[in-house]
Protein backbone atom coordinates (compact mmCIF):
# COMPACT_ATOMS: atom_id res chain seq x y z
CA UNK A 1 0.00 0.00 0.00
CA UNK A 2 1.48 3.49 -1.13
CA UNK A 3 0.06 5.44 1.57
CA UNK A 4 0.41 9.27 1.59
CA UNK A 5 -0.59 11.76 4.43
CA UNK A 6 -1.42 15.44 4.22
CA UNK A 7 -0.53 17.36 7.71
CA UNK A 8 -0.40 21.28 8.09
CA UNK A 9 1.61 23.09 11.05
CA UNK A 10 -1.23 25.33 13.22
CA UNK A 11 -0.54 27.21 16.57
CA UNK A 12 -1.49 24.52 19.44
CA UNK A 13 -4.96 24.85 21.24
CA UNK A 14 -3.86 26.57 24.27
CA UNK A 15 -2.39 29.77 22.09
CA UNK A 16 -3.92 32.94 22.51
CA UNK A 17 -4.76 34.58 19.57
CA UNK A 18 -4.39 38.15 18.91
CA UNK A 19 -5.40 39.88 15.95
CA UNK A 20 -2.84 42.05 14.00
CA UNK A 21 -4.95 44.81 12.41
CA UNK A 22 -2.86 46.42 10.26
CA UNK A 23 -2.24 43.18 8.56
CA UNK A 24 -5.54 41.64 9.24
CA UNK A 25 -3.72 38.55 10.30
CA UNK A 26 -2.86 36.74 13.55
CA UNK A 27 0.15 37.88 15.37
CA UNK A 28 2.30 35.01 15.25
CA UNK A 29 4.81 36.42 17.78
CA UNK A 30 5.20 33.99 21.32
CA UNK A 31 2.87 31.39 19.32
CA UNK A 32 3.96 27.63 19.43
CA UNK A 33 3.35 25.86 16.26
CA UNK A 34 2.51 22.05 16.14
CA UNK A 35 1.37 19.43 13.70
CA UNK A 36 -2.36 20.08 13.49
CA UNK A 37 -3.88 17.43 16.31
CA UNK A 38 -6.57 15.68 13.27
CA UNK A 39 -3.13 15.01 11.14
CA UNK A 40 -1.60 12.84 13.63
CA UNK A 41 -4.58 10.93 13.84
CA UNK A 42 -3.90 10.53 10.11
CA UNK A 43 -0.51 9.90 10.30
CA UNK A 44 -0.80 6.91 13.20
CA UNK A 45 -3.61 5.43 10.74
CA UNK A 46 -1.34 5.21 7.59
CA UNK A 47 1.55 3.85 10.13
CA UNK A 48 -0.89 1.16 11.15
CA UNK A 49 -1.99 0.13 8.23
CA UNK A 50 1.53 0.00 6.91
CA UNK A 51 2.59 -1.95 9.28
CA UNK A 52 -0.67 -4.40 9.06
CA UNK A 53 0.03 -4.29 5.24
CA UNK A 54 3.41 -3.71 4.32
CA UNK A 55 3.93 -0.64 2.45
CA UNK A 56 4.98 2.74 2.44
CA UNK A 57 3.82 6.38 3.96
CA UNK A 58 4.68 9.21 2.68
CA UNK A 59 3.42 12.66 4.43
CA UNK A 60 3.45 15.80 2.58
CA UNK A 61 2.63 19.71 3.89
CA UNK A 62 2.01 22.78 2.14
CA UNK A 63 3.73 25.75 3.64
CA UNK A 64 7.08 27.37 4.39
CA UNK A 65 10.37 26.71 5.47
CA UNK A 66 8.97 26.03 9.52
CA UNK A 67 6.80 23.44 8.30
CA UNK A 68 9.67 21.23 8.07
CA UNK A 69 9.40 20.87 11.76
CA UNK A 70 6.20 19.07 11.92
CA UNK A 71 7.16 16.70 8.98
CA UNK A 72 10.20 15.52 11.16
CA UNK A 73 7.89 14.85 14.04
CA UNK A 74 5.77 12.69 11.18
CA UNK A 75 9.24 11.01 10.18
CA UNK A 76 10.15 10.53 13.93
CA UNK A 77 6.77 8.92 14.33
CA UNK A 78 7.42 6.56 11.71
CA UNK A 79 6.84 7.69 8.13
CA UNK A 80 9.05 6.97 6.01
CA UNK A 81 9.27 10.20 3.44
CA UNK A 82 8.08 13.26 3.74
CA UNK A 83 8.02 16.32 1.19
CA UNK A 84 7.64 19.96 1.57
CA UNK A 85 5.92 21.88 -0.66
CA UNK A 86 7.03 25.25 -0.43
CA UNK A 87 4.53 27.78 -0.54
CA UNK A 88 5.69 31.33 1.22
CA UNK A 89 2.17 33.08 0.59
CA UNK A 90 0.50 32.15 3.92
CA UNK A 91 -2.68 31.39 5.65
CA UNK A 92 -4.93 32.56 3.17
CA UNK A 93 -8.43 30.48 4.24
CA UNK A 94 -9.02 29.63 0.75
CA UNK A 95 -9.22 25.96 1.34
CA UNK A 96 -9.37 25.51 -2.86
CA UNK A 97 -6.11 27.29 -3.27
CA UNK A 98 -4.47 24.64 -1.20
CA UNK A 99 -6.67 21.92 -2.88
CA UNK A 100 -5.13 22.76 -6.49
CA UNK A 101 -1.93 22.49 -5.35
CA UNK A 102 -2.26 18.96 -3.90
CA UNK A 103 -3.67 18.30 -6.44
CA UNK A 104 -1.41 19.52 -8.95
CA UNK A 105 0.91 17.46 -7.06
CA UNK A 106 -0.73 14.02 -7.27
CA UNK A 107 -0.87 14.67 -11.15
CA UNK A 108 2.17 15.45 -11.92
CA UNK A 109 5.16 14.09 -9.63
CA UNK A 110 3.69 12.04 -6.89
CA UNK A 111 0.99 9.72 -9.32
CA UNK A 112 1.18 6.23 -7.11
CA UNK A 113 -1.01 5.76 -4.80
CA UNK A 114 -3.85 3.67 -2.38
CA UNK A 115 -4.99 5.91 0.15
CA UNK A 116 -4.59 10.30 0.83
CA UNK A 117 -4.98 10.97 4.52
CA UNK A 118 -6.13 14.10 6.36
CA UNK A 119 -7.01 15.51 9.45
CA UNK A 120 -10.70 16.33 9.26
CA UNK A 121 -10.11 19.67 9.60
CA UNK A 122 -7.01 21.82 10.11
CA UNK A 123 -6.96 23.61 13.73
CA UNK A 124 -6.95 27.30 12.98
CA UNK A 125 -8.73 28.23 9.26
CA UNK A 126 -11.10 25.16 10.56
CA UNK A 127 -12.75 24.98 6.55
CA UNK A 128 -13.03 21.02 6.62
CA UNK A 129 -12.51 21.34 2.41
CA UNK A 130 -8.59 20.25 1.24
CA UNK A 131 -9.86 16.42 1.61
CA UNK A 132 -13.28 16.59 -0.29
CA UNK A 133 -11.94 19.35 -2.89
CA UNK A 134 -8.98 17.04 -3.66
CA UNK A 135 -11.33 13.99 -3.95
CA UNK A 136 -12.97 15.59 -6.39
CA UNK A 137 -10.66 16.97 -8.84
CA UNK A 138 -9.10 13.79 -8.82
CA UNK A 139 -12.65 11.71 -8.66
CA UNK A 140 -11.86 9.57 -6.31
CA UNK A 141 -14.41 8.11 -3.39
CA UNK A 142 -13.96 10.36 -0.06
CA UNK A 143 -15.21 9.49 3.63
CA UNK A 144 -14.94 12.43 5.88
CA UNK A 145 -14.76 12.34 10.00
CA UNK A 146 -13.69 8.88 10.09
CA UNK A 147 -13.61 6.64 13.34
CA UNK A 148 -12.92 3.53 12.19
CA UNK A 149 -11.44 2.21 8.79
CA UNK A 150 -10.95 -0.98 7.68
CA UNK A 151 -9.16 -1.32 4.30
CA UNK A 152 -9.71 -5.53 2.49
CA UNK A 153 -8.22 -5.83 -0.90
CA UNK A 154 -9.11 -3.13 -3.52
CA UNK A 155 -12.22 -1.66 -1.23
CA UNK A 156 -12.34 -0.21 2.19
CA UNK A 157 -15.50 0.41 4.56
CA UNK A 158 -15.25 3.37 7.15
CA UNK A 159 -17.24 4.87 9.53
CA UNK A 160 -17.84 8.59 9.63
CA UNK A 161 -19.27 10.57 12.44
CA UNK A 162 -22.83 12.60 11.99
CA UNK A 163 -25.01 14.31 13.82
CA UNK A 164 -26.10 11.80 16.83
CA UNK A 165 -25.24 8.92 15.05
CA UNK A 166 -22.36 7.48 12.09
CA UNK A 167 -22.68 6.37 8.61
CA UNK A 168 -21.03 3.49 7.35
CA UNK A 169 -19.70 4.10 4.04
CA UNK A 170 -18.14 1.40 1.23
CA UNK A 171 -15.82 2.57 -0.90
CA UNK A 172 -12.89 1.52 -3.65
CA UNK A 173 -9.41 2.21 -3.49
CA UNK A 174 -7.71 4.52 -4.62
CA UNK A 175 -9.91 6.78 -1.95
CA UNK A 176 -9.99 10.10 -0.08
CA UNK A 177 -10.17 9.89 3.69
CA UNK A 178 -10.07 12.19 6.74
CA UNK A 179 -9.57 11.63 10.09
CA UNK A 180 -11.18 12.07 13.21
CA UNK A 181 -10.19 12.01 16.72
CA UNK A 182 -11.34 8.37 18.43
CA UNK A 183 -9.98 6.61 15.03
CA UNK A 184 -6.70 5.76 17.25
CA UNK A 185 -4.38 6.81 19.46
CA UNK A 186 -1.59 8.87 17.97
CA UNK A 187 2.07 7.35 19.30
CA UNK A 188 4.98 9.59 20.69
CA UNK A 189 8.09 9.32 18.48
CA UNK A 190 10.79 7.23 20.14
CA UNK A 191 14.46 8.47 20.95
CA UNK A 192 15.38 6.48 17.76
CA UNK A 193 12.51 7.72 15.79
CA UNK A 194 14.05 11.69 16.09
CA UNK A 195 17.27 10.84 15.41
CA UNK A 196 16.55 9.07 12.04
CA UNK A 197 13.88 11.86 10.90
CA UNK A 198 16.96 14.34 11.85
CA UNK A 199 19.62 13.09 9.31
CA UNK A 200 16.59 12.22 6.97
CA UNK A 201 16.90 14.44 3.66
CA UNK A 202 13.14 15.98 2.84
CA UNK A 203 12.64 16.76 -0.62
CA UNK A 204 11.02 20.09 -1.73
CA UNK A 205 9.08 20.78 -4.61
CA UNK A 206 8.36 24.76 -5.28
CA UNK A 207 4.79 26.05 -6.21
CA UNK A 208 6.64 27.32 -9.42
CA UNK A 209 7.97 23.84 -10.25
CA UNK A 210 3.96 22.88 -10.25
CA UNK A 211 3.37 25.11 -13.24
CA UNK A 212 0.22 26.93 -12.59
CA UNK A 213 -1.00 29.86 -14.61
CA UNK A 214 -0.98 33.51 -13.24
CA UNK A 215 -4.19 33.70 -11.92
CA UNK A 216 -4.99 29.92 -11.13
CA UNK A 217 -3.98 30.01 -7.29
CA UNK A 218 -5.76 33.52 -7.21
CA UNK A 219 -7.78 33.86 -3.93
CA UNK A 220 -11.34 33.67 -4.33
CA UNK A 221 -11.92 34.98 -0.78
CA UNK A 222 -11.62 38.13 -0.55
CA UNK A 223 -10.46 38.79 3.60
CA UNK A 224 -11.71 42.03 4.91
CA UNK A 225 -11.39 42.47 8.56
CA UNK A 226 -10.24 40.07 11.13
CA UNK A 227 -11.48 40.88 14.84
CA UNK A 228 -11.61 39.05 17.89
CA UNK A 229 -14.63 37.86 19.46
CA UNK A 230 -16.91 40.23 21.11
CA UNK A 231 -15.58 40.25 24.80
CA UNK A 232 -18.15 38.73 27.50
CA UNK A 233 -18.83 40.45 30.85
CA UNK A 234 -19.03 38.64 33.65
CA UNK A 235 -22.12 38.24 35.31
CA UNK A 236 -23.81 37.52 38.94
CA UNK A 237 -21.60 35.17 40.50
CA UNK A 238 -23.22 33.96 43.52
CA UNK A 239 -22.65 31.31 47.08
CA UNK A 240 -24.59 29.56 49.49
CA UNK A 241 -26.65 26.71 50.06
CA UNK A 242 -27.08 24.45 47.67
CA UNK A 243 -30.90 24.60 47.77
CA UNK A 244 -31.21 28.39 47.68
CA UNK A 245 -28.42 28.95 45.18
CA UNK A 246 -29.99 25.79 42.66
CA UNK A 247 -33.03 27.73 43.21
CA UNK A 248 -31.77 31.67 42.08
CA UNK A 249 -29.99 29.67 39.25
CA UNK A 250 -33.30 28.56 38.00
CA UNK A 251 -35.23 31.69 38.33
CA UNK A 252 -32.57 32.84 36.34
CA UNK A 253 -33.01 31.05 33.32
CA UNK A 254 -36.92 31.35 33.78
CA UNK A 255 -36.69 35.12 33.77
CA UNK A 256 -33.47 36.49 33.22
CA UNK A 257 -32.53 34.79 30.27
CA UNK A 258 -35.80 33.24 29.37
CA UNK A 259 -34.03 30.12 28.23
CA UNK A 260 -36.63 27.82 29.59
CA UNK B 1 -31.04 32.92 -8.11
CA UNK B 2 -29.80 32.15 -4.51
CA UNK B 3 -29.87 28.06 -4.62
CA UNK B 4 -29.79 26.24 -0.69
CA UNK B 5 -29.20 22.85 -0.31
CA UNK B 6 -32.18 20.83 1.39
CA UNK B 7 -30.48 18.10 3.58
CA UNK B 8 -33.56 15.39 4.37
CA UNK B 9 -32.89 13.04 7.21
CA UNK B 10 -34.93 10.70 8.89
CA UNK B 11 -37.68 11.54 6.60
CA UNK B 12 -37.63 15.15 7.11
CA UNK B 13 -35.75 18.48 5.50
CA UNK B 14 -33.42 19.25 8.79
CA UNK B 15 -33.70 22.10 10.52
CA UNK B 16 -30.96 23.84 9.70
CA UNK B 17 -31.52 23.76 5.81
CA UNK B 18 -34.25 25.69 6.43
CA UNK B 19 -32.53 27.88 8.97
CA UNK B 20 -30.20 28.44 5.76
CA UNK B 21 -33.18 28.72 3.25
CA UNK B 22 -34.78 31.83 5.40
CA UNK B 23 -31.25 33.60 5.62
CA UNK B 24 -30.76 32.88 1.79
CA UNK B 25 -34.40 34.49 1.34
CA UNK B 26 -32.71 37.79 3.62
CA UNK B 27 -29.94 38.06 1.36
CA UNK B 28 -31.90 37.31 -2.03
CA UNK B 29 -34.48 40.37 -1.32
CA UNK B 30 -31.44 42.59 -1.07
CA UNK B 31 -29.62 40.86 -4.22
CA UNK B 32 -33.23 41.17 -5.92
CA UNK B 33 -32.90 37.74 -6.32
CA UNK B 34 -35.55 34.45 -6.02
CA UNK B 35 -34.21 32.24 -3.36
CA UNK B 36 -34.61 28.57 -4.80
CA UNK B 37 -34.53 25.12 -2.96
CA UNK B 38 -32.29 21.98 -3.80
CA UNK B 39 -33.68 18.08 -2.80
CA UNK B 40 -31.51 15.54 -3.74
CA UNK B 41 -32.53 11.64 -2.95
CA UNK B 42 -35.50 8.88 -4.33
CA UNK B 43 -38.84 9.42 -3.20
CA UNK B 44 -39.00 12.86 -1.86
CA UNK B 45 -41.53 14.72 -3.42
CA UNK B 46 -43.72 14.74 -0.50
CA UNK B 47 -41.15 16.74 1.57
CA UNK B 48 -40.47 19.50 -0.74
CA UNK B 49 -43.69 21.83 -0.27
CA UNK B 50 -42.36 22.71 3.11
CA UNK B 51 -39.51 24.78 1.58
CA UNK B 52 -42.59 27.10 0.50
CA UNK B 53 -43.32 27.80 3.84
CA UNK B 54 -39.95 29.73 4.20
CA UNK B 55 -39.81 31.52 1.30
CA UNK B 56 -38.52 29.21 -1.59
CA UNK B 57 -39.67 30.56 -5.39
CA UNK B 58 -38.63 27.48 -6.77
CA UNK B 59 -38.13 24.01 -5.83
CA UNK B 60 -35.85 21.63 -7.76
CA UNK B 61 -35.98 17.55 -7.21
CA UNK B 62 -33.07 15.51 -8.21
CA UNK B 63 -34.41 11.89 -8.27
CA UNK B 64 -32.23 8.80 -8.87
CA UNK B 65 -32.94 5.57 -7.48
CA UNK B 66 -28.59 5.42 -7.15
CA UNK B 67 -29.29 8.59 -4.63
CA UNK B 68 -31.72 7.20 -2.04
CA UNK B 69 -28.66 7.22 0.39
CA UNK B 70 -26.09 9.81 0.46
CA UNK B 71 -22.99 8.96 -1.57
CA UNK B 72 -20.68 12.79 -1.81
CA UNK B 73 -19.94 11.92 -5.25
CA UNK B 74 -23.05 10.76 -6.17
CA UNK B 75 -25.15 13.53 -4.95
CA UNK B 76 -22.47 16.21 -6.09
CA UNK B 77 -23.15 14.74 -9.82
CA UNK B 78 -26.69 15.75 -9.28
CA UNK B 79 -25.79 18.78 -7.90
CA UNK B 80 -23.28 19.33 -10.71
CA UNK B 81 -25.67 18.93 -13.27
CA UNK B 82 -28.17 21.51 -11.49
CA UNK B 83 -25.88 24.06 -11.01
CA UNK B 84 -24.76 24.08 -14.79
CA UNK B 85 -28.03 24.19 -15.71
CA UNK B 86 -29.47 27.30 -13.91
CA UNK B 87 -25.98 29.14 -12.74
CA UNK B 88 -27.14 30.29 -9.53
CA UNK B 89 -25.12 33.35 -8.33
CA UNK B 90 -24.97 32.00 -4.26
CA UNK B 91 -24.83 28.20 -3.41
CA UNK B 92 -25.82 27.85 -0.18
CA UNK B 93 -25.75 24.47 2.69
CA UNK B 94 -26.28 23.73 6.40
CA UNK B 95 -22.72 23.09 7.61
CA UNK B 96 -24.42 19.77 8.88
CA UNK B 97 -22.25 16.48 8.61
CA UNK B 98 -23.04 16.06 5.06
CA UNK B 99 -23.06 19.83 4.28
CA UNK B 100 -19.64 20.35 5.12
CA UNK B 101 -18.46 16.55 3.16
CA UNK B 102 -20.68 17.32 0.35
CA UNK B 103 -20.30 21.34 -0.37
CA UNK B 104 -16.60 21.41 -1.10
CA UNK B 105 -16.42 18.79 -3.51
CA UNK B 106 -19.34 20.18 -5.24
CA UNK B 107 -17.26 23.88 -4.88
CA UNK B 108 -13.79 22.43 -6.36
CA UNK B 109 -15.74 20.99 -9.16
CA UNK B 110 -16.72 24.17 -10.08
CA UNK B 111 -14.21 25.96 -9.18
CA UNK B 112 -15.80 27.64 -6.86
CA UNK B 113 -14.06 29.01 -2.83
CA UNK B 114 -16.13 28.11 -0.10
CA UNK B 115 -16.88 29.93 3.39
CA UNK B 116 -17.04 27.03 6.12
CA UNK B 117 -19.44 27.50 8.99
CA UNK B 118 -20.51 31.14 8.45
CA UNK B 119 -22.56 33.00 11.67
CA UNK B 120 -23.57 35.60 9.84
CA UNK B 121 -24.21 36.93 6.21
CA UNK B 122 -24.85 40.07 4.20
CA UNK B 123 -24.93 41.60 0.95
CA UNK B 124 -22.05 44.33 -0.37
CA UNK B 125 -22.00 45.71 -4.13
CA UNK B 126 -23.95 42.44 -4.92
CA UNK B 127 -22.03 40.26 -3.62
CA UNK B 128 -21.99 37.98 -0.82
CA UNK B 129 -20.24 38.65 2.21
CA UNK B 130 -19.89 36.21 5.25
CA UNK B 131 -18.61 36.13 8.92
CA UNK B 132 -16.84 33.16 10.41
CA UNK B 133 -14.98 32.02 13.33
CA UNK B 134 -11.72 31.12 12.86
CA UNK B 135 -9.49 28.97 15.66
CA UNK B 136 -13.05 27.36 16.98
CA UNK B 137 -13.75 31.38 17.35
CA UNK B 138 -10.96 32.65 18.87
CA UNK B 139 -11.31 35.31 16.14
CA UNK B 140 -13.66 36.03 13.31
CA UNK B 141 -12.66 36.85 10.08
CA UNK B 142 -14.92 38.93 7.10
CA UNK B 143 -14.64 37.65 3.57
CA UNK B 144 -15.87 38.30 0.45
CA UNK B 145 -16.78 35.70 -1.38
CA UNK B 146 -15.94 36.56 -5.23
CA UNK B 147 -16.00 33.09 -7.11
CA UNK B 148 -18.78 32.17 -9.50
CA UNK B 149 -21.04 30.72 -7.74
CA UNK B 150 -20.55 32.42 -4.50
CA UNK B 151 -20.68 29.59 -1.77
CA UNK B 152 -20.81 29.67 1.68
CA UNK B 153 -22.30 27.18 4.56
CA UNK B 154 -24.34 28.14 7.63
CA UNK B 155 -23.68 27.13 11.30
CA UNK B 156 -26.54 25.18 12.50
CA UNK B 157 -29.07 27.20 15.19
CA UNK B 158 -27.33 30.38 14.55
CA UNK B 159 -29.55 31.69 11.71
CA UNK B 160 -33.30 32.84 12.82
CA UNK B 161 -36.07 30.02 11.29
CA UNK B 162 -38.43 32.62 9.29
CA UNK B 163 -41.93 32.87 9.76
CA UNK B 164 -44.08 29.94 8.03
CA UNK B 165 -46.10 31.09 5.06
CA UNK B 166 -49.11 29.85 3.31
CA UNK B 167 -46.60 30.00 0.47
CA UNK B 168 -46.85 28.24 -3.22
CA UNK B 169 -44.28 27.59 -5.33
CA UNK B 170 -42.82 25.77 -8.99
CA UNK B 171 -42.01 22.38 -8.05
CA UNK B 172 -38.97 21.43 -11.06
CA UNK B 173 -38.76 17.82 -10.84
CA UNK B 174 -35.30 15.72 -12.91
CA UNK B 175 -34.58 12.48 -13.33
CA UNK B 176 -30.29 12.66 -13.28
CA UNK B 177 -28.87 10.39 -15.18
CA UNK B 178 -25.90 8.81 -12.87
CA UNK B 179 -23.63 6.05 -14.58
CA UNK B 180 -23.21 3.44 -11.54
CA UNK B 181 -19.15 3.95 -11.67
CA UNK B 182 -19.97 7.49 -11.18
CA UNK B 183 -21.38 6.81 -7.04
CA UNK B 184 -18.21 5.93 -5.88
CA UNK B 185 -18.75 6.52 -1.91
CA UNK B 186 -22.08 5.32 -0.34
CA UNK B 187 -23.61 4.80 2.90
CA UNK B 188 -24.57 1.36 3.29
CA UNK B 189 -25.79 1.96 7.04
CA UNK B 190 -27.13 4.64 9.54
CA UNK B 191 -25.79 3.82 13.11
CA UNK B 192 -27.95 5.21 15.70
CA UNK B 193 -26.51 6.18 18.61
CA UNK B 194 -27.95 4.78 21.98
CA UNK B 195 -31.70 6.88 22.50
CA UNK B 196 -30.77 8.50 19.24
CA UNK B 197 -29.05 11.73 21.58
CA UNK B 198 -29.56 15.08 20.32
CA UNK B 199 -25.96 16.56 18.68
CA UNK B 200 -24.51 19.61 20.97
CA UNK B 201 -24.25 20.75 17.70
CA UNK B 202 -28.19 21.14 16.93
CA UNK B 203 -29.31 21.21 20.61
CA UNK B 204 -30.78 24.45 22.06
CA UNK B 205 -29.86 23.80 25.43
CA UNK B 206 -26.14 22.19 26.03
CA UNK B 207 -25.43 20.72 29.62
CA UNK B 208 -21.78 19.92 29.93
CA UNK B 209 -19.59 18.03 32.28
CA UNK B 210 -15.74 18.64 32.98
CA UNK B 211 -12.81 17.19 35.24
CA UNK B 212 -15.21 17.78 38.05
CA UNK B 213 -17.52 15.27 36.87
CA UNK B 214 -15.19 12.86 38.73
CA UNK B 215 -16.40 9.85 36.98
CA UNK B 216 -18.27 8.26 33.87
CA UNK B 217 -21.38 7.25 36.16
CA UNK B 218 -21.93 10.97 37.13
CA UNK B 219 -22.68 12.16 33.72
CA UNK B 220 -25.84 10.14 34.16
CA UNK B 221 -26.67 13.31 36.57
CA UNK B 222 -26.64 15.00 33.43
CA UNK B 223 -28.57 13.13 30.89
CA UNK B 224 -31.09 13.53 33.33
CA UNK B 225 -31.28 16.72 32.89
CA UNK B 226 -31.06 16.95 29.45
CA UNK B 227 -34.44 14.65 29.95
CA UNK B 228 -35.96 17.57 31.60
CA UNK B 229 -34.51 20.07 29.23
CA UNK B 230 -36.50 20.62 26.12
CA UNK B 231 -34.17 19.89 22.85
CA UNK B 232 -30.87 19.60 24.84
CA UNK B 233 -27.63 17.48 25.07
CA UNK B 234 -24.85 16.45 27.14
CA UNK B 235 -21.36 18.26 26.47
CA UNK B 236 -18.25 17.19 27.67
CA UNK B 237 -14.32 18.79 28.30
CA UNK B 238 -11.67 17.46 26.57
CA UNK B 239 -9.89 16.33 30.06
CA UNK B 240 -13.58 14.26 30.70
CA UNK B 241 -13.07 12.91 26.98
CA UNK B 242 -9.55 12.32 27.53
CA UNK B 243 -10.04 10.45 30.82
CA UNK B 244 -13.13 8.09 28.97
CA UNK B 245 -15.84 9.12 31.13
CA UNK B 246 -18.05 10.21 27.88
CA UNK B 247 -17.58 9.67 23.98
CA UNK B 248 -15.77 12.24 22.16
CA UNK B 249 -19.04 12.72 20.43
CA UNK B 250 -20.14 15.20 23.00
CA UNK B 251 -16.61 17.50 22.94
CA UNK B 252 -16.76 20.87 23.13
CA UNK B 253 -13.85 22.73 22.56
CA UNK B 254 -10.92 23.74 19.77
CA UNK B 255 -10.31 19.98 19.20
CA UNK B 256 -13.83 18.98 19.54
CA UNK B 257 -17.25 20.97 18.72
CA UNK B 258 -17.76 24.26 18.41
CA UNK B 259 -21.33 25.31 19.40
CA UNK B 260 -23.68 28.31 19.93
CA UNK B 261 -26.60 26.80 21.97
CA UNK B 262 -29.40 29.15 24.03
CA UNK B 263 -28.15 28.19 26.76
CA UNK B 264 -24.93 26.07 28.04
CA UNK B 265 -25.08 24.91 31.26
CA UNK B 266 -21.07 23.90 32.35
CA UNK B 267 -20.54 21.88 35.64
CA UNK B 268 -17.54 21.16 37.16
CA UNK B 269 -15.73 22.66 33.72
CA UNK B 270 -12.80 24.85 34.33
CA UNK B 271 -12.57 27.10 31.02
CA UNK B 272 -9.35 25.87 29.84
CA UNK B 273 -8.83 28.18 26.48
CA UNK B 274 -9.36 25.36 23.86
CA UNK B 275 -12.83 25.17 25.31
CA UNK B 276 -14.35 28.62 25.88
CA UNK B 277 -13.10 28.78 21.65
CA UNK B 278 -15.86 26.41 21.37
CA UNK B 279 -18.95 27.90 23.70
CA UNK B 280 -18.17 31.21 23.91
CA UNK B 281 -20.71 32.29 21.11
CA UNK B 282 -23.37 30.66 23.41
CA UNK B 283 -26.44 32.85 24.18
CA UNK B 284 -26.38 32.59 27.79
CA UNK B 285 -23.60 31.02 29.81
CA UNK B 286 -24.24 29.62 33.33
CA UNK B 287 -21.41 27.63 35.33
CA UNK B 288 -21.49 26.22 38.53
CA UNK B 289 -17.92 25.32 39.80
CA UNK B 290 -16.20 24.77 43.11
CA UNK B 291 -13.42 27.22 42.35
CA UNK B 292 -14.08 30.84 42.57
CA UNK B 293 -11.09 31.24 40.42
CA UNK B 294 -12.12 29.42 37.88
CA UNK B 295 -11.85 31.08 34.15
CA UNK B 296 -15.47 29.70 33.47
CA UNK B 297 -16.77 32.21 35.27
CA UNK B 298 -15.33 35.20 33.49
CA UNK B 299 -17.71 34.16 30.86
CA UNK B 300 -20.81 32.90 32.54
CA UNK B 301 -23.93 35.24 32.82
CA UNK B 302 -24.99 33.74 35.75
CA UNK B 303 -22.28 31.14 38.18
CA UNK B 304 -22.57 29.14 41.44
CA UNK B 305 -19.65 28.66 43.07
CA UNK B 306 -21.01 25.64 44.83
CA UNK B 307 -20.47 21.67 44.46
CA UNK B 308 -22.24 20.23 41.82
CA UNK B 309 -23.39 17.32 43.65
CA UNK B 310 -24.38 19.30 45.90
CA UNK B 311 -26.32 21.62 43.51
CA UNK B 312 -27.35 19.23 40.53
CA UNK B 313 -30.16 17.49 42.96
CA UNK B 314 -32.44 20.72 43.94
CA UNK B 315 -31.55 22.23 40.71
CA UNK B 316 -33.42 19.21 38.61
CA UNK B 317 -36.53 19.66 41.14
CA UNK B 318 -36.84 23.63 40.63
CA UNK B 319 -36.21 23.16 36.86
CA UNK B 320 -39.19 20.58 36.93
CA UNK B 321 -41.06 22.61 38.72
CA UNK B 322 -41.35 25.38 36.15
CA UNK B 323 -41.13 23.47 33.40
CA UNK B 324 -44.52 21.93 34.50
CA UNK B 325 -45.98 24.74 35.22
Amino acid sequence: MNLFVFVKRVPDTESKIKINHETNSVNEEGLNFVLSPYDEYAVEEAIQIKEAKGGKVTVFSVGADETLTILKKCLAMGADEAVLIKDDVGETFDALRTAKIITRLLKTKYTEYDLLLFGKQSVGADSAQVPSMVAAMLDLPQVNVVTKLEIEGNTGTAHREIEGAGEKVSFSLPAVISAQKGLNEPRYETLKGIMAAKRKEIPVVTIEELGFAPDELAVQLELIKMESPPSRESGKIIEGEPEETAKKLAEFLRHDAKVI
Amino acid sequence: MILVYMEIRDGNIKKSSLEALSEAKRRAEEMGLEANAVCVGHGIDALVPETFRYGASKVYILENTLLDKYSPSGYTQALLSLVEEVKPAVFLFAATSMGKDLSPRLAAKLGASLASDCTQTATQDGKLEVVRPIFAGKAFARFRCTSTPQMATLRPNVFPLADPVDGQGEIVKKEVVIPEDQVKDKVIEVIKAEGAELDVTEADIVVTGGRGMKGPENFDLLRELTKILPHSAVGASRSAVDAEWIDHQHQVGQTGKTVSPNLYLAFGVSGAIQHLAGMSSSKYIVAVNKDPEAPIFKVADFGVVGDLFQVIPPLKEELKKILSD
